[in-house]
């Protein structure tokens, strides 16, 4: 193999598996430790550069992260990353001052149709800048789907009305109540820019016979959500079923044991471990006494003289052909009619852009999806970018984030007179931790806890309130334990080949058997010849140039624990703990086209 | 030194000997020698060794004197029973514990200091005994421990690391090994761990005395030019005469060797040791070739590692000395006092 290049940014970028892993790339690791050390505010405001929502999505977030997480390939359980960015957001002081000034206007308008995640995030990217960002949403008050899909037992009001409120304090304008219903007449207000945010707004139907008759009785998930949300709907039939298994399903089924449901059943078509939701979103459910039935598809709606009685199920079993791919059979058993009151539809979430007109330079896909750029965001209109939900269906509040900082940077570079495919490298600093002999700036020794549980309101007050958070979160205590976990992995362990005296002293001393100093090879066979298994290929091996003896140094980054021995036992400083950081280039970075620096 | 104790965490991928314990169940406490040292490396060396081996760590008694080398049973197999004894005074406890229970695994770890100076008449005539035992000397050529004076092994006109050169014959206890009569007898280096591993692994199986003369450079007063305990000058210097495979049941020889190239040793206790040749002509079991060869190749400069000498049958001190099957300290006291009759019979044998 070739000397690994660690100064290609992504090199060590991938070894922080968790911000490689989170679309907008948010340094993990750093803000963990300044939890650890009480400094609350300086880990949110790293978190609100990076995603924006710290308080939002430490309570809502899919957590790309946490399945990424290196702890979790050297224990059971990855370090609890979302609750802990929730514990910045709970802990912080009063950050105003922190946060940017409006700035002096530069005569440049944005125009961002809904209110969500990514048109808040394009804003709060744009604003500081100097342009005048004008938000239009359908809804009264800004959040989007945050607010009218997401129950407020699991995220409530105050925290969406803070972290709106920091964005539109920039000098945002909100057109509340205002939907837009016409691209083209839009258009036609000649904004500099237009920003499609506008989500996937429209809950995907159940055509199976009764679905009319029963009508009154059969609601579609997200609809009725932010029906609830807004305090139109605040009660429910004993008996609810259920119908899907993402979080909207999961949502739906807790909000209806909260508003009058005794008896609230959720029934997927697939297996339950093959479910959208995710586990811990399942978990919770269970949590509250609603059963997850698996394996039944969903036949008809039973009712009697338009009065809703039941649903009827087919049961089936998954079957797997010669490509591995799975297909639900029936099984052979009978059909199964569960009786119930009331059915909530939670099947999927669809796109729906009526008011694009066809002539107005923006064209759509065969799956009537706008043709968006996926690096710029841009559609075939140059001026009209899209983003979030809306952009390439439905995925979460962490991806309209990611799309919102991307389309910003789009934004400002088109209406800077620069070429928006051309995209700014991020900057990266790497810097020696080393404070003395054995001294590091990171707390280097490694915590054997296993992951700390989030307190949880007691469930007998929490299914009477539906506005009681049901999630406490952690206590001072329990976050600082829970930081402890964390592996450090953003401290990278760098080595000098001139300064190697092949001693052995950091193959001996480490406690994960990741360093190996053999003849070099091809990556397949020098994978076979590690002092330890090399079962994830996908984690990168850092080679060494050729060393004294003619041997390498090969070092598998799996599950470097970064407990810095290798260099603590190193006699010559060949092995040095250094602090990797990288800052993705956001719109208005100060230097945009500056190259990357790395060690 | 470390503050930090070594994480308990391990790869989950860590393969498992016969026993059920990886290699880190192998381990002892964290090193506290200078960053570096060649004696961690003999550490790691015995660890892998014993893994390998499938050895209860209960059943191993691990002795030694004073000296940086003698720490080091600290920092591995925390599961056995240790000694550590007075300066030089290691073979005395260690022969007096193998005479009191033959049963254990007895590891003598020693230092140049520890067995060439105030221990050398300790050191000779345990060899001398054949006590079964393997002896490792951790062999650096200064005293570390109070900062680098030359030690009875350092090489006559070798440098200290202030540049004085030093005036006195070197021992060389690979050459009083074999001239005392030791049965296993091998040099090895710890920056060679593919080398040292199987020694170990092949004078732990051995019956009788082997001893290891490990040339483990001090990092801290001896890694400098001039230097021949250096990792650079051992490495530049080194002639291996063989390399070996332990091969222990009836495990088929994994590796396929060249016709010739390889020679059976058949232990005590069943094992093979498979022994690769460098040299062709280098006979293992010829005792007065191996101390000609050793001198010849010293008065070139030249390092020679590698299995010296193993006589497959040797016999140990308890056969020399006819002791019962059972450990002297499991026996009951009706077995050691038989009684009046069984006194009367024997004075009248004598009489």
């Amino acid at each position: 193999m070739k000397p690994t290049d660690i100064a290609a940014p992504d090199y060590f970028h991938k070894v922080v598996d968790c911000q490689w892993a989170c679309p907008a790339h948010t340094p993990v690791p750093e803000y963990i430790r300044l939890i650890a050390q009480g400094r609350y505010s300086d880990a949110y405001m790293i978190n609100w550069k990076s995603n924006v929502f710290p308080g939002i999505l430490g309570r809502t977030c899919d957590r790309p992260c946490e399945p990424a997480c290196r702890r979790g390939r050297v224990e059971e359980t990855p370090v609890a990353i979302c609750r802990l960015k929730r514990v910045a957001a709970d802990f912080k002081d009063d950050i105003k001052q922190r946060l940017p000034r409006p700035s002096p206007r530069n005569g440049k308008r944005i125009a961002l149709v809904g209110g969500g995640p990514a048109s808040l995030t394009v804003a709060r990217d744009l604003a500081p800048l100097g342009y005048h960002c004008t938000v239009f949403d359908a809804d009264p008050e800004a959040g989007g789907m945050m607010r009218t899909q997401i129950p407020k037992f699991r995220l409530p009001n105050s925290v969406i009305d803070e972290e709106t409120g920091y964005i539109l304090n920039l000098g945002v304008e909100f057109k509340g109540g205002h939907r837009i219903d016409s691209m083209t007449s839009l258009l036609a207000e000649k904004y500099d820019a237009i920003f499609v945010g506008s989500g996937a707004p429209r809950g995907r139907e159940l055509d199976i016979p009764g679905r009319k008759e029963a009508a009154a009785n059969i609601h579609i998930g997200i609809e009725w959500l932010a029906s609830v949300s807004f305090g139109h709907t605040d009660k429910i039939g004993k008996r609810v079923i259920v119908l899907g298994g993402g979080n909207t399903a999961m949502d739906c089924c807790r909000t209806a044991r909260r508003l009058g449901g005794e008896s609230v059943k959720v029934v997927v078509r697939s297996g339950f471990e093959e479910m959208k939701a995710s586990p811990w979103e399942k978990e919770d459910a269970i949590h509250e006494d609603i059963p997850i039935l698996n394996y039944m598809v969903p036949l008809a709606f039973k009712h009697v003289a338009g009065k809703l009685i039941g649903v009827t199920f087919q049961k089936v079993k998954a079957e797997y052909d010669a490509r591995g791919r799975r297909n639900l059979v029936p099984s052979g058993e009978p059909d199964e009619t569960i009786a119930c009151d009331d059915v909530l539809v939670a099947v999927g979430q669809e796109n729906a852009f009526p008011w694009i007109e066809k002539d107005c330079g923006i064209e759509f896909d065969k799956w009537h999806m706008p043709k968006v750029d996926p690096k710029t965001f841009v559609s075939t209109n140059p001026k009209v970018f899209f983003g979030g939900d809306a952009a390439f269906g439905p995925k979460n509040i962490i991806w309209a984030v990611a799309h919102g900082h991307d389309a910003a940077l789009s934004i400002h570079k088109m209406l800077s007179g620069e070429d928006i495919s051309e995209r700014p490298l991020p900057e990266v600093h790497v810097s020696s931790q080393k404070m003395g002999i054995h001294e590091w700036s990171y707390d280097n020794d490694i915590s054997n806890d296993k992951r700390f549980k989030v307190p949880h309101r007691d469930k007998v007050v929490a299914l009477k309130d539906i506005r009681a958070e049901v999630e406490l979160g952690y206590d001072v205590k329990l976050a600082l334990g829970e930081a402890e976990r964390c592996l450090n992995c953003d401290v990278q362990t760098v080595f000098s080949t001139s300064l190697c005296i092949e001693c052995d002293a950091c193959a001996d001393i480490c406690p994960m058997d990741c360093i190996t100093f053999t003849d070099n090879g091809e990556e397949s066979d020098l994978r076979q010849r590690l002092k330890a298994p090399s079962p994830h290929p996908d984690q990168d091996l850092y080679v060494s140039s050729d060393l004294k003896t003619g041997r390498v140094m090969v070092k598998d980054e799996d599950v470097c624990l970064h407990c810095g021995l290798c260099a603590e036992r190193c006699p010559t400083g060949a092995w040095d703990m250094q602090k990797y950081f990288i800052e993705m280039t956001d719109a208005g970075s100060s230097c945009p086209t500056k190259s990357r620096s790395a060690a | 030194m470390t503050y930090i104790a070594k994480p308990k965490f391990h790869h989950p991928g860590l393969k498992k000997n016969e026993l059920g314990y990886t290699h880190r169940d192998y381990e002892g406490k964290i090193s506290t020698l200078c960053a570096g040292c060649g004696h961690d490396s003999i550490t790691a060396s015995i660890i892998e060794a014993c893994y390998e081996l499938s050895i209860e760590p209960h059943r191993v008694a691990k002795i030694s004197g004073i000296g940086c080398s003698s720490k080091t049973p600290d920092y591995f197999l925390g599961n056995s029973h240790g000694f550590n004894s007075v300066h030089g005074r290691m073979p005395s406890v260690l022969t007096g514990a193998n005479l009191a229970n033959r049963d254990l695994i007895y590891l003598g770890v020693s230092g140049d200091g520890d067995s060439a100076s105030i221990g050398f008449g300790q050191f000779a005539h345990s060899i001398r005994r054949g006590v079964n035992m393997t002896y490792i000397v951790e062999n650096n050529g200064v005293y570390g421990l109070t900062k680098g004076q030359f030690s009875a092994t350092a090489d006559r006109g070798s440098k200290s690391k202030k540049g004085v050169t030093n005036t006195d014959n070197a021992i060389d206890l690979v050459a009083i090994a074999l001239q005392l009569g030791a049965t296993f007898v091998a040099r090895s280096f710890s920056g060679d761990k593919t080398q040292l591993v199987p020694l170990i692994a092949a004078a732990i199986r051995h019956k009788g005395a082997s001893f290891i003369d490990v040339i483990s450079p001090c990092i801290a007063f001896n890694n400098h030019a001039g230097s021949t305990k250096s990792f650079d000058y051992v490495r530049e210097h080194n002639d291996a005469v063989n390399r070996l495979d332990v091969l222990v049941g009836r495990d088929p020889i994994a590796v396929d060797y060249a016709p010739g190239t390889v020679q059976l040793v058949e232990q005590h206790d069943g094992s093979n040791i498979a022994l690769r040749k460098i040299d062709a002509d280098y006979d293992p079991h010829d005792r007065l070739g191996a101390q000609t060869f050793l001198q010849k190749h010293a008065a070139k400069g030249q390092i020679v590692t590698g299995l010296l000498y193993v006589d497959p049958d040797a016999e140990d001190l308890h056969e020399h000395l006819n002791t019962v099957e059972t450990p002297l300290n499991t026996l009951e006291a009706d077995t050691l006092c038989p009684g009046s009759a069984v006194l009367d019979k024997i004075n009248a044998s004598l009489r």
